[in-house]
């Protein structure tokens, strides 16, 4: 039974993070640029929970939303001043606009919030569940299942309408794209931002039950690289199945081995991939 | 060469005209940097392949002087050739499957190796876990390189630059070094041009990473300390990353002008602000990089390079 239990919290904890690396596989398959500021804005999206918490008082779907729209605005922002100008540059500032993006985010959340860890107050979703003897928090719950449902939408959202066929188009060709009347640079703004909007959320889930410190964007941003090579690059579905299954080794390499370890044998399964299967376990060769 | 040899009087001149010891602290630190920096830029710079966990070799060159004088007395330095013969094994580990692939791959592949570096070496006991490695307190002889001043120190520093900046220099000049400009510019022209990419790759990483390990080790043996951030930490790769790509990446003395202008920065920031200063010295240093990303990817060099003609024409005038 407590095994179950383990591998349920897995599980749900995988969702969320399938959600917030769906984001950077986005951006992946679109422009062939990795956000090295992707847990970055996961972090965010937490004091954005916080903030709207503490200031304006609301339940878990308020601040959501509100991490959904700020990280959304931050995401344009960053790709209409930072990146439009870099994607076409050498490959140095490609990788360090965004490095030193995360750094700037990084420690200047440090220097406001300080490096304590904080938590949110106990929101209305408290409470565990108990279903056929697996106890199953709520807030857990109620989180996993939004950002299974997110993750699934977004695919539909790209895969099903209009603005999604058209980002698809321009990443998978972009000057093609033009000259069907799309603009390509609408389209990644828009890329840039709904991957944003899904680490912000996702950010804003976890915040319910978990305790952070400006720190962990580094982890999240990892973990979302992970997840990503495992799923294969610019796959949405992939980084779904790939985030459960991450979600899962972790849980259970804290049951078997203790927590301290759960890191250790994500990353090292990612080294072994990078090794003998780099197109990732789902991608195509 | 003028310049070169004025810069060589500049800094064998420093300590005698600066010898307190806080300028001297300085000048140090200056060094160390400037090394660790040029020895990311032949990989980093010449090559273009942009490594964000150097901090894996400089861990690596840190931690072996001090184990092996903590576990078995031997004098700090045996471990500074241990600690190459490692650096160059995970250099080959971690460059060649990622040398196959695009370049993002290998930039997330050094960031996510040297982050699990450091969560082992801080769980394993026998090398000091969380709590870090000491250096012998008092050397027992020469041999153990401990000494009382810095100014032992700066030379030691100042020879190693030397080395690093020569070998860089005859790299730019031979074959290798326009292979690696070859692939830098472009690596499918490159491939179809006979330049043999992922090998030439490959050998810059190494070459790199031994440098990079031996600027740790200079690191350990001069502090007598070493824990898994300051070793393994993402601030040690950011440092190496940042002062290469101010003074300008890919030439052999950008990396000492981002040293000379980086480090009396961060010491003044930190001498300002206090304690609390290096949470700003990060902020700042994360904005630096994306300045330099932003608006000038070639660093000083190219800034200066665009603006000293216009410099020279209104003189003339």
């Amino acid at each position: 039974m407590l095994l179950l239990q383990v591998i349920v919290g897995g599980l749900l904890l995988g969702a969320i993070y399938a959600l917030f690396s769906s984001g950077l596989t986005l951006i992946w398959g679109m422009m062939n640029f990795i956000n090295f500021a992707h847990g970055e804005f996961v972090m965010l999206g937490m004091y954005v929970a916080l903030l709207v918490v503490v200031w304006l008082g609301g339940g878990p779907a308020t601040f959501g939303f509100a991490a959904a729209v700020a990280l959304f605005v931050l995401g344009v922002l960053v790709y209409g001043s930072l990146i439009r100008h870099v994607t076409r540059g050498p490959m140095l500032a490609q990788i360090l606009s965004t490095f030193g993006l995360a750094l700037l985010l990084r420690y200047t959340a440090f220097w406001i919030f300080s490096a304590n860890i904080v938590s949110l107050p106990q929101t209305s979703l408290g409470g565990t569940l108990n279903i056929l003897g697996i106890l199953v928090p709520v807030a857990q719950l109620v989180a996993g299942i939004t950002a299974a449902v997110l993750t699934v939408a977004m695919h539909l959202f790209l895969t099903g309408t209009t603005i999604g066929s058209k980002l698809l188009a321009v990443a998978e060709d972009r000057n093609a794209a033009m000259l069907m009347g799309i603009r390509p640079d609408r389209m990644q703004a828009l890329a840039w931002g709904l991957a944003a909007a899904s680490a912000g959320i996702a950010g804003a889930l976890m915040a319910i039950s978990y305790p952070w410190s400006p720190s962990v964007g580094e982890t999240f941003g990892l973990m979302a690289f992970v997840v990503v090579t495992f799923g294969g690059f610019g796959s949405v579905p992939g980084a779904m199945y790939a985030g459960l299954i991450i979600g899962l080794i972790q849980a259970l390499s804290a049951f078997y081995f203790g927590p301290i370890y759960k890191d250790i044998v994500v990353y090292g399964l990612f080294v072994a991939l990078l090794w003998f299967r780099p197109q990732g376990l789902l991608g195509k060769a | 060469m003028k310049g070169t040899i004025a810069l060589c009087l500049a800094f064998l001149a420093y300590p005698f005209v600066f010898s307190n010891a806080f300028y001297l602290d300085i000048g140090v630190a200056l060094l160390l940097a400037a090394i660790s920096a040029s020895a990311w830029n032949i990989v980093g710079g010449y090559a273009g392949q942009v490594s964000v966990g150097h901090c894996m070799f400089f861990g690596v060159g840190a931690y072996l002087p001090l184990l092996v004088y903590q576990h078995w007395q031997l004098p700090p330095i045996v471990g500074v050739p241990v600690g190459i013969a490692i650096s160059l094994v995970l250099a080959v580990l971690v460059g060649l499957p990622t040398f196959r692939l695009s370049g993002h791959y290998f930039s997330m592949a050094t960031i996510a190796v040297a982050e699990l570096i450091r969560l082992v070496v801080s769980t394993w006991d026998f090398a000091g876990a969380a709590i870090g490695l000491q250096g012998p307190a008092v050397g027992r002889g020469w041999y153990d390189l401990t000494f009382r001043g810095e100014l032992p120190y700066y030379f030691i520093f100042l020879g190693v630059l030397v080395i690093v900046l020569a070998v860089t220099w005859q790299v730019q000049r031979t074959r290798f070094g326009y292979y690696l400009r070859a692939i830098k510019a472009g690596e499918r022209a490159a491939r179809s041009l006979g330049v043999p990419v992922r090998r030439t790759k490959l050998y810059a990483l190494m070459l790199s990473a031994a440098f990079t390990s031996v600027a740790g080790s200079l690191y350990a043996i001069k502090t007598g300390f070493i824990d898994p951030d300051s070793g393994f930490g993402i601030l040690v790769s950011v440092q190496m990353v940042i002062i290469a790509a101010l003074g300008g990446a890919g030439t052999l003395y950008g990396p000492l002008v981002g040293a000379l202008i980086l480090i009396p920065l961060q010491t003044a920031t930190n001498t300002w602000f206090g304690g609390g200063g290096t949470g700003l010295t990060y902020i700042l240093y994360g904005g630096i990089i994306v300045i330099i990303a932003r608006f000038e990817p070639g660093g000083l060099h190219e800034m200066w390079q665009r603006i000293a003609p216009k410099l020279w024409k209104r003189h003339a005038a």
